[in-house]
């Protein structure tokens, strides 16, 4: 386990996280389908601002065009599924992740040679000419139609689980609900040892001190464009994952305010936290969508949200209540 | 050979109006060091303010009703540029001023919720359907090159372009709040021991930055009605511009804005699939080669 000192030891690690995973698992028992429905969307994002937060929270990268590795995810699973007739969901996961790991490997090749604000600009640019790509090339993309891949052309675990027939719905909620779980589980332990591993102690070596960091013989640039390379491949997992549920995928999610609402996701969790951003992700979600149901001035609530909590409340949900708890204990 | 002459009209147009938003946005961050991600958006809003204003004064279809109309309703366009100047010097002591002290992510963050707020600000205010000032470019009628009839009115937008770009050259060379400005820029903790209020420096200096955005909507409207949206597209072109030409620099915003416009127009006559993504790459590859851009300094 190469878990540093510094961390806490994998037992009281097991602690917190195995109740969490437990109960997410018997969640759909005790609410609707369209709480389900919508926790999935809430996992999906996790997994992205999880990634997103690697290079944030641990590297100090401050990116804006992370909609783009989401997106790529997003249609790579969408063009196997419309031009190879590829049905197995675990294809189309390799898929959207190979395609990311090609796309996040060239962009994050060139944005590492930049940091601080010419970093944000230069993966926003580059996010840009994809968005732009897609919304052009109507004929490969479908242009704003985007692609559809229906829930019918899917099939989980190599063909065990399909969606045709009466009650597809239903039991493509419940059983997707399972899978994107299982994959959260994983890719948040991959995270947590990724963090916690002489690497990611490097790369938070590099977010405090840069010129330090290569004194101690860090290779600085190289740990940036990997932390990049592994930030953008959750980023497409999200996206490939995210696709079943929606749908649909269209350039919306190549667009730059999708990355801002990725950014919003974090910083509401909190990104000094590893798990600020899950927790983030899935209130973020729910906050839009009940902005978006209850006001047709939903941005506006959203945009409120995220000024008070700049102003206010600078570490986000958990880092607020990590102050709260710690308070407590002290009284 | 017509057709080129309109052509060329045609960006230097565009490039007159992106000059007008650039400009605003490279001031803002050459002095402050933020980058407004609500910068177009306040583009959007001068848009509606004007068109706004000036139906709100002559009705919506006022057109062809004499010279003295067209003189109120072009008087009553920058009625959008100094709305959106006194938006910005709102905005800079209340939501920017307590975040100078922390990381710039959060002044990033900032703007990016003011952005949202403000695009339901316009639909709260002016409704889903789009605003247009139209009727004075119908008013002004169209002047003949060759064969071919072009707009009097964007000659008047080329014109405003000069204008500000020759103001506010004079503004920071030559004025003695330009030298401030500048030292500001340079040096923000050296300014202000040498007895410059820095705070009023960034309040004016925001509110200007904003000025030229709500410009650039205030004379865009009569040529194209305001829509939800347009200023989340027009803040990306902006930033193309500025990052060509180099953050913070004046005459990088000017040159940025003609290649800009010229590349566009350029790409939508012989490569219109790619036209966008040649401008981002452009912008990706000067950041590579010269992260400074054209003009910028180090």
């Amino acid at each position: 386990m190469p878990a540093g000192r510094t961390g806490p030891s994998l037992r009281r690690v097991l602690a917190g996280a195995v109740p969490i995973v437990i109960g997410l698992a018997l969640l759909p028992r005790f609410v609707d389908l369209y709480q389900t429905e919508l926790l999935i969307y809430g996992l999906t994002f996790a997994i992205a601002a999880l990634g997103f937060n690697l290079l944030l929270g641990y590297t100090g990268l401050l990116s804006f065009g992370h909609s783009a590795y989401f997106g790529v995810g997003a249609y790579t699973v969408a063009f196997i599924v419309r031009d190879l007739h590829v049905q197995s969901m675990e294809l189309c996961i390799l898929g959207g992740l190979l395609g990311t790991l090609v796309i996040s490997a060239l962009f994050g090749y060139v944005c590492v040679r930049h940091t601080r604000i010419f970093f944000g600009i230069l993966t926003l640019a580059l996010s840009q000419v994809l968005w732009s790509l897609a919304f052009k090339f109507f004929w490969v993309t479908g242009g704003t139609d985007g692609i559809r891949v229906p829930r019918g052309n899917i099939t989980l675990l190599a063909g065990l689980v399909d969606f045709k027939g009466a009650g597809a719905y239903q039991k493509f909620v419940y059983s997707y609900y399972y899978y994107v779980l299982v994959l959260f589980a994983i890719a948040t332990a991959v995270m947590w040892v990724i963090v916690h591993s002489p690497f990611g102690k490097a790369l938070q070596a590099i977010r405090d001190n840069e010129t330090r960091a290569s004194f101690v013989g860090i290779r600085v640039r190289r740990y940036r464009w990997i932390a990049f390379v592994i930030s953008g491949s959750f980023a497409g997992l999200a996206g490939a994952l995210w696709v079943p549920l929606n749908g649909l995928t269209t350039p919306e999610i190549l667009y730059w305010p999708f990355s801002g609402e990725i950014v919003f996701m974090t910083v509401l969790g909190g990104f000094r936290t590893f798990t600020g951003p899950i927790v983030g992700a899935i209130a973020f979600n729910y906050l839009k969508v009940y902005a978006v149901a209850s006001s047709q001035y939903w941005q506006m609530v959203l945009g409120v949200v995220l000024v008070v909590l700049v102003m206010v409340l600078p570490t986000g949900i958990v880092g607020t209540l990590a102050r709260l708890a710690g308070k407590l204990r002290r009284d | 050979m017509d057709i080129l002459v309109i052509q060329v009209l045609n960006s230097i147009f565009y490039a007159a109006v992106l000059f007008l938003i650039s400009a605003g946005l490279s001031l803002i961050y050459g002095v402050m060091r933020i980058v407004n991600l609500a910068h177009g958006t306040l583009y959007a809003l001068g848009a509606y303010v004007s068109a706004w204003a000036v139906g709100a004064v002559f009705g919506a279809s006022a057109s062809g009703s004499g010279n003295w109309v067209l003189m109120g309703q072009l008087l009553l366009l920058p009625v959008g540029a100094f709305a959106i100047a006194a938006v910005g010097a709102l905005i800079e002591p209340t939501l920017l001023r307590p975040l100078y002290r922390r990381p710039e992510e959060y002044v990033l963050l900032i703007t990016f919720g003011l952005l949202m707020i403000l695009e339901d600000v316009m639909k709260l205010l002016f409704g889903g359907t789009p605003l247009s000032a139209g009727s004075i470019m119908d008013s002004m009628g169209s002047i003949r090159i060759g064969p071919l009839l072009y707009p009097s009115y964007n000659l008047v937008v080329i014109g405003v372009g000069v204008m500000a770009a020759v103001g506010l050259w004079w503004f920071t060379y030559r004025t003695r709040f330009g030298v401030i400005l500048r030292a500001t820029s340079q040096d923000r903790r050296m300014a202000s021991a040498l007895g410059v209020n820095v705070g009023r420096v960034y309040v004016q200096a925001f509110a200007i930055g904003c000025f030229m955005a709500g410009l650039g909507g205030a004379v865009v409207v009569p040529a194209q009605a305001a829509v939800l949206g347009m200023g989340v597209d027009a803040l990306i072109l902006a930033f193309v511009v500025i990052v060509i030409g180099g953050l913070g620099s004046l005459e990088g915003a000017l040159v940025g804005a003609l290649i800009v416009s010229f590349v566009r127009t350029a790409g939508i006559q012989f490569f219109a699939e790619v036209e966008l993504a040649v401008l981002y790459l452009i912008a990706a590859a000067v950041l590579l080669i010269r992260p400074t851009g054209l003009f910028g300094r180090a």
